[in-house]
C-alpha cells in the first residue's frame, strides 16, 4: 500500500533533516509509528499525505506516485484516496459539526456533496456516537467529541489509507480505547489501511505491526 | 463559488463583531456620499421648483439673496422694507399683477406672511378646511403649522413679540384662525398667511383702543381742547380684533408708505417681465428686481462647490476606512493562518483558499450595499421632507 524509498527531506530553513531508506505497508495493514518527539512521525505522515514533498526518494501509495504528481494532482488524490486525523483535530470552530464533516466536499471539486454524502456523514456520527451534536459548533465539544468529528470527517470520502496523528492523545483510558476501536472499526469497514502515530505504548499491542522512528535518521540542528 | 460563499457565510456570521464593525464602516463609506447627493438633488429641486414658479421679485437694493430666501422660503433674514407704493408702481406699469408680501413677524415660531388674496390663487394654495381669509385680526394657516401648532378654525394663535423688552409698548395680537390650508410641500405649509393690514397691525401701525372722547377717566385723560385728545399708557390698547372693537381700527399716515419685505410680481407674459425689468435698470431707484432663479442658481453654484469640498473629505475619510479595513484583514488572516493551514491540509487550494477570503468581502460588501440601498430609499422617501425641515 505505502512505499517509500530513498527518502530524504528537509525543512526550508534546513534546521531538521529526516532519511527514510525504506518503509512499506500493505493493503489493509494497522500500523502504529512509534518515536519520540520531533523524530519526524508527523513529518513522514504529511510526506505520505503529499502536504510535503520530499526533495529525493519517493513515496508511492497504492502504486501512485504521490511526489511526482503535480500540485493539483496531488491534492486530488488526498482529499479523495487519503483521511488524515489531524494531532490537534484541526475543526474550524465557526462551523457545526456536520459543516466540518463535509468541509472537504466544499473546498474542492474532486469531492461531490450530495444528499446521499450528507446522510452517509450523518450515519457515521451516529456510528462514531456525535449523531446528536451535529448541529453544535465544533468550540462547544468536549475533547472526545472533538476527536470523533475529526474522524468523522477523515472516514467520509471511504480513504483506502488513514493516517492518524496522535489520535488519542490527551484522552483518558477509557476513551482512548473506545477512539481507537473507533478507528480500528471504520477502517476495517471502509477497507483501508492505518497508518498511526502514537505515543501511548498500552495501545501498540492492538495493531498489526509497530514501526519505531529511531531507525530512521532524523536530525534536529535547532 | 456557492459552498465558498457558505463557508464565508458561516465565518461572518460567527464573528458577528467583527462583521458587524466592518459592515457598518463600509456602509457608512457608501452611504454618506449618496445620501449627500439625495439630499442635495431633493433640494436642488425644491429650491427651483419654488424658485421657477416666482417670476420676479421687487424689493429693496441689498442681498439679493436675503431678499429671495425671506420672499420664498420666509426666512429669518428680513430685508430691508419697500413700501406699498412699490406694489402700486408695479400695478400702474400694467405689465405684472403686484402680491406684496411682509414676512416680518412670528408666532410660536412659525412666520407671519401678510399678503392678499391674490397670494393663494398664485401658489395654487387650497382651503381644506375653514373659509379664506375676510377680516382684519384672522389668520389661515398651513398643513403644517397647524399640525404642530395644534390649531383648527376657531382656534386662536397669538403673534410673538420681536423682541422680549419691546418697550415700545406693541401688544401681541391674537389672532383668529378661521382656515387651513391644504399640505402644499412647500414652505407655505409652515406659515402663518394674514392679510397685509393685520400684518401692520402686528407691528402697530394699524392699532385699536378705547374710545378717548367717551372716556371720562381722568387718569387716562392728560389734555383735551382744540379737537384733539391727549391720553397716557393707560388707555387700553385692544390686543384682539373682534367684532365689537373692529371699528375703532385705525392706521395713522399713508398707507403708501407702509412697509412690505417685497412684492412678487406676475408679469403677464416673458415680454412683460422683460419691460417691468427694464423700469428698474435705472441707479437711483432704491428699489432692485430679482428673477428667483438666478438668485437661487448663484447659491447652488456655492452650494455645489462647498459639495465638492465634502465630497473630497469624505473621499479622503472613506479612503482611510478602506486602509484600516484593509489591514484587518491582513491581520486577520495572520490570525487565522492556523486554520488556512487547515483547509489547505485537507486538500484546498490556494486559489480555493482565496476564493473563500473574497467570498467573506463579498458578503460584508453584500451587506453592507444592501443596507446601505434600504438607507438611501429612506433618505429618499423623506428627502422632501428632511429637505424642508433642514434647509429650507
Amino acid at each position: 500500500m505505502i512505499r517509500i524509498q530513498s527518502l530524504a527531506f528537509a525543512y526550508r530553513d534546513g534546521e531538521f533533516r529526516l532519511s527514510i531508506p525504506e518503509f512499506e505497508t500493505s493493503a489493509r495493514e494497522k500500523v502504529a509509528l512509534i518515536g519520540p518527539s520531533g523524530a519526524g512521525k508527523t513529518t513522514l505522515l504529511n510526506l505520505i499525505a503529499g502536504i510535503a514533498v520530499p526533495d529525493q526518494g519517493e513515496v508511492t501509495v497504492d502504486g501512485i506516485a504521490v511526489s511526482r504528481l503535480d500540485d493539483a494532482r496531488r491534492r486530488d488524490f488526498r482529499i479523495t484516496r487519503i483521511g488524515f486525523v489531524f494531532q490537534d483535530f484541526e475543526l474550524l470552530d465557526y462551523l457545526n459539526v456536520l459543516d466540518n464533516i463535509l468541509h472537504p466536499y466544499r473546498i474542492t471539486r474532486a469531492l461531490t456533496l450530495t444528499a446521499e454524502v450528507r446522510d452517509r456523514a450523518a450515519e457515521l456520527a451516529g456510528q462514531l456516537g456525535i449523531g446528536d451534536k451535529l448541529a453544535r459548533k465544533a468550540g462547544d465539544l468536549s475533547q472526545g467529541e472533538k476527536q470523533r468529528a475529526a474522524i468523522c470527517r477523515a472516514l467520509l470520502p471511504d480513504p483506502d489509507l488513514v493516517l492518524a496523528d496522535e489520535a488519542t492523545g490527551n484522552l483518558d483510558p477509557a476513551n482512548k480505547f473506545r477512539i481507537l476501536d473507533l478507528l480500528f472499526d471504520s477502517a476495517e469497514r471502509h477497507q483501508a489501511t492505518l497508518l498511526a502515530v502514537t505515543h501511548d505504548h498500552e495501545l501498540l499491542p492492538r495493531f498489526d505491526r509497530v514501526v519505531d522512528f529511531s531507525q530512521f535518521r532524523a536530525e534536529d540542528r535547532s | 463559488m456557492r459552498d465558498s460563499l457558505y463557508i464565508a457565510w458561516r465565518y461572518v456570521t460567527h464573528n458577528r463583531a467583527r462583521t458587524g464593525t466592518l459592515v457598518a464602516c463600509v456602509t457608512l463609506i457608501g452611504f454618506l456620499p449618496l445620501a449627500l447627493e439625495v439630499l442635495l438633488d431633493e433640494s436642488e429641486r425644491q429650491l427651483l421648483s419654488r424658485a421657477e414658479s416666482t417670476p420676479l421679485v421687487v424689493g429693496a437694493k441689498g442681498s439679493a439673496l436675503d431678499l429671495v430666501m425671506n420672499t420664498l422660503y420666509f426666512d429669518d433674514e428680513i430685508p430691508e422694507p419697500i413700501s406699498l407704493r412699490a406694489a402700486d408702481e408695479v400695478a400702474a406699469t400694467g405689465l405684472a399683477l403686484p402680491i406684496p408680501v411682509y414676512a416680518r413677524f412670528r408666532a410660536r415660531s412659525h412666520p407671519i406672511v401678510g399678503t392678499s388674496l391674490d397670494y393663494f390663487a398664485f401658489r395654487g394654495l387650497r382651503i381644506a378646511r375653514g373659509r379664506q381669509l375676510a377680516l382684519l385680526g384672522e389668520a389661515v394657516i398651513g398643513a403644517v403649522a397647524a399640525e404642530r401648532l395644534g390649531l383648527e378654525p376657531g382656534d386662536h394663535l397669538v403673534s410673538s413679540p420681536e423682541t422680549v423688552f419691546d418697550l415700545a409698548g406693541v401688544y401681541p395680537l391674537k389672532m383668529h384662525v378661521v382656515g387651513v390650508l391644504a399640505r402644499a410641500h412647500s414652505p407655505d405649509d409652515l406659515a402663518v398667511f394674514v392679510d397685509t393690514k393685520t400684518a401692520w397691525v402686528i407691528q402697530g401701525l394699524g392699532h385699536g383702543h378705547q374710545d378717548v372722547t367717551t372716556t371720562r377717566d381722568p387718569s387716562v385723560i392728560l389734555a383735551r381742547g382744540d379737537g384733539k385728545v391727549v391720553a397716557n399708557a393707560k388707555l387700553v390698547q385692544f390686543t384682539e380684533i373682534t367684532p365689537d372693537n373692529i371699528d375703532s381700527f385705525h392706521f395713522h399716515g399713508g398707507a403708501e408708505d407702509y412697509p412690505l419685505s417685497a412684492v412678487i410680481a406676475v408679469p403677464d407674459e416673458v415680454r412683460a417681465g422683460t419691460l417691468l425689468r427694464g423700469r428698474y435698470l435705472e441707479q437711483d431707484t432704491p428699489l432692485q428686481i430679482l428673477r428667483p432663479r438666478d438668485v437661487i442658481e448663484g447659491l447652488l453654484e456655492n452650494i455645489f462647490r462647498i459639495k465638492q469640498v465634502l465630497d473630497a473629505v469624505i473621499g479622503v475619510v472613506g479612503l482611510a476606512t478602506l486602509l484600516a479595513i484593509v489591514l484587518v484583514f491582513a491581520l486577520s488572516l495572520r490570525l487565522r493562518q492556523r486554520e488556512i493551514d487547515t483547509i489547505f491540509k485537507l486538500g484546498c487550494s490556494r486559489g480555493t483558499i482565496a476564493q473563500l477570503l473574497a467570498a467573506e468581502i463579498v458578503i460584508i460588501v453584500g451587506l453592507s450595499a444592501a443596507i446601505c440601498l434600504v438607507l438611501l430609499q429612506i433618505v429618499d422617501a423623506y428627502s422632501g421632507g428632511l429637505v424642508r425641515s433642514l434647509f429650507l
